[in-house]
C-alpha cells in the first residue's frame, strides 16, 4: 500500500487562478504556471540525479480529442525511486513533474476505492497496491484490456457498473424489521470474503470469457449475488429463487469456464472462482428437487 | 463518452504470453476435446473400409498373400512411422484431456480450488511421463526397434 506523504502543493498554485478577467492577469498567470511547470520539471531532473535509483515507466497515452495522442503509444517516464514507492506514486510523480496531461484514477491510495486497477507488467493490479520494487523493468503501465479507454490509462466503467446492478445487489425483503437485524458467526464467515469487493473491475478485465461475451455478468457481479444470496437474513424462499434465476440465465453463471483469471488478480483476495462453482452447484440443486 | 480506441483482437491474442495455469488448462482441454472429436470421425473413416471384409473380399498386399481388405489397411498404415507417430500423439491428447477432465470434475464440485495450478500441472507432467513411457510399445516394430 501506498505509504508516501503527498508532496505539498506549490502555492503557485493558487496563484495562477484566472481569477479577474482582465488580459493582463490571464497572461500572468499563463506565464505562472508554465515557469512552475518548468521549476517542477527541473526539480525532477535534479531528484533524479540526486536518487540512486530510478524506475523507467512506459505509459500508455492516447487521447481521441487531442489531435497527436489519437494515436496510441507509450511514453517513457524515468521517477526517482524512494522505498516503499507504489506503481501509483511512480505515476503520480510522472504527472506532477512532468506531463500533467497524464490521465489516470486514483482517490485513497489505500487499496479501498478501487479507482486505480490498471494494466501493469502484463497484468491487472491496483498501482496502488502494488509496490514498484516487485516490478520488473520497464514498468509497462496500460489502462484495462477488455474495457474502451477513454483516455490515457482510463477505461470506461460504465458497462462493469451495469453488471453490478444487474444481480440486484440490496436486500428486498418485504417486512421491515423492527430491531436490529443479526447475523450468526457463522453466517458472517460464509459472507466475509464476498463483502470485500472495492469495484475496481481487475477481474472483470482479467476473464476470457467477459471478453468475448459482453452480457456476461461477470465475476464481481456474480460475486455480488453470492454476497446476498448466502446471506441468512434475507431468507424469504422466493427472493432466494429470484436470485437464483438471476444467475442461472444464460449470460450468468454457466459462462464460467474456471479459467481462474478473475480470483488470480482480485486485489482484495476475493476466491471469485469458489463462489461461482458454489452459485452453479445452488442452481443445479434447485433444478432437481430430489436432492 | 468521447469516441473511444478500441485494442481489439490482434492485441488480445498477443496477450498470449500473459495467460496464467487456468487460462492454459482451458485452452489445452478444448483443443485436445476437438482433436478427439476429429480423430473419432477418422477412426470411423478408415474402420468403415473394412465393410468389403464382412462379404470375404479378398486383395493381394504387397508380399503377394491373398489376405482380407481390412488387414491389408491396418497393416499398411501400422507400418508407417507418421501413422505410428500420430498415435504417440493421440495417447497425450487423450490421456491429457483424461486428466485435466478429472481436474475440471473435481472443480466443479468445489474440490481443491486452491490448488488448480498445481493439479494443471500435476496432468501436464502425468501426461509427459505416460507418453513417454508409451513410445516403445508404439513404436515397436518401426524405425531401429
Ligand atoms: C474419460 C474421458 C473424458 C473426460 C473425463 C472428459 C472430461 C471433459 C470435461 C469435464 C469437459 C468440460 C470442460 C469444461 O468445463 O470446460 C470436457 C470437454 C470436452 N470434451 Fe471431454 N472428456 C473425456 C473424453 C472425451 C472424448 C473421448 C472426446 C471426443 C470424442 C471429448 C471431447 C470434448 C470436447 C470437444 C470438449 C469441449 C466442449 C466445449 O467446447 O465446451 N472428451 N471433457
Ligand atoms: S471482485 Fe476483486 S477484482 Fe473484482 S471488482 Fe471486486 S475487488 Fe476488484
Ligand atoms: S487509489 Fe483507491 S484503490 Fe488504489
Amino acid at each position: 500500500m501506498s505509504t508516501q506523504v503527498p508532496e505539498t502543493e506549490t502555492e503557485a498554485e493558487t496563484e495562477t487562478e484566472p481569477a479577474g478577467e482582465s488580459h493582463q492577469e490571464r497572461r500572468m498567470a499563463d506565464k505562472a504556471a508554465k515557469r512552475e511547470y518548468r521549476e517542477s520539471e527541473k526539480k525532477a531532473e535534479d531528484e533524479l540525479r540526486a536518487a540512486e535509483e530510478s524506475v523507467h515507466l512506459k505509459v500508455f497515452r492516447y487521447d481521441p480529442e487531442v489531435e497527436d495522442k489519437q494515436e496510441p503509444r507509450f511514453d517513457d517516464f524515468y521517477v526517482p525511486y524512494t522505498k516503499g514507492m507504489t506503481v501509483l506514486d511512480a505515476l503520480m510523480y510522472a504527472r506532477d513533474h512532468y506531463d500533467s496531461s497524464l490521465t489516470f484514477r486514483h482517490s485513497c491510495r489505500q487499496a479501498v476505492c478501487g479507482s486505480d486497477a490498471m494494466f501493469v507488467n502484463g497484468r491487472q493490479r491496483l498501482c496502488c497496491k502494488t509496490q514498484l520494487s516487485e516490478m520488473a523493468e520497464p514498468v509497462r503501465i496500460e489502462p484495462l484490456p477488455h474495457q474502451d479507454v477513454v483516455k490515457d490509462l482510463v477505461v470506461d466503467m460504465e458497462h462493469f457498473y451495469d453488471q453490478m446492478h444487474a444481480v440486484e445487489p440490496y436486500f428486498q425483503s418485504e417486512d421491515v424489521p423492527s430491531e436490529e437485524q443479526r447475523q450468526s458467526r457463522e453466517n458472517r464467515e460464509k459472507i466475509k470474503m464476498s463483502t470485500r469487493c472495492i469495484w475496481c473491475g481487475a477481474c472483470m478485465s482479467s476473464c476470457n470469457v467477459a471478453a468475448g461475451d459482453n452480457e456476461y455478468l461477470g465475476p464481481a457481479a456474480i460475486n455480488k449475488a453470492y454476497r446476498f444470496y448466502m446471506d441468512e437474513r434475507e431468507d424469504e424462499e422466493e427472493l432466494k429463487e429470484h436470485r437464483l434465476r438471476i444467475l442461472e440465465q444464460e449470460h450468468g453463471v454457466w459462462r464460467c469456464q474456471t479459467q481462474f483469471s478473475c480470483t488470480e488478480v482480485c486485489p482484495k483476495d476475493i476466491p471469485l472462482t469458489e463462489h461461482i462453482q458454489e452459485l452453479k452447484r445452488e442452481a443445479v440443486k434447485n433444478n432437481l428437487k430430489f436432492w | 463518452m468521447s469516441q473511444s480506441y478500441n485494442r481489439g483482437l490482434v492485441e488480445d491474442f498477443s496477450r498470449w504470453k500473459e495467460f496464467s495455469a487456468g487460462m492454459w488448462a482451458w485452452i489445452f482441454h478444448k483443443f485436445t476435446g476437438w482433436v478427439l472429436v476429429g480423430y473419432l470421425f477418422t477412426h470411423i473413416a478408415v474402420l468403415s473400409t473394412a465393410i468389403p471384409a464382412q462379404q470375404g473380399e479378398m486383395v493381394t498386399n504387397s508380399a503377394g498373400e491373398q489376405v482380407s481388405v481390412y488387414t491389408n489397411t491396418l497393416s499398411l498404415l501400422e507400418s508407417t512411422f507418421i501413422v505410428r507417430l500420430l498415435e504417440v500423439g493421440l495417447l497425450a491428447v487423450a490421456v491429457f484431456h483424461i486428466l485435466n477432465g478429472i481436474r475440471l470434475l473435481l472443480v466443479d464440485l468445489g474440490i481443491g480450488l486452491e490448488s488448480q495450478d498445481k493439479t494443471f500441472y500435476a496432468s501436464l507432467v502425468l501426461t509427459g511421463a505416460i507418453v513417454i513411457a508409451s513410445v516403445p510399445t508404439f513404436m515397436a516394430g518401426i524405425g531401429g526397434a
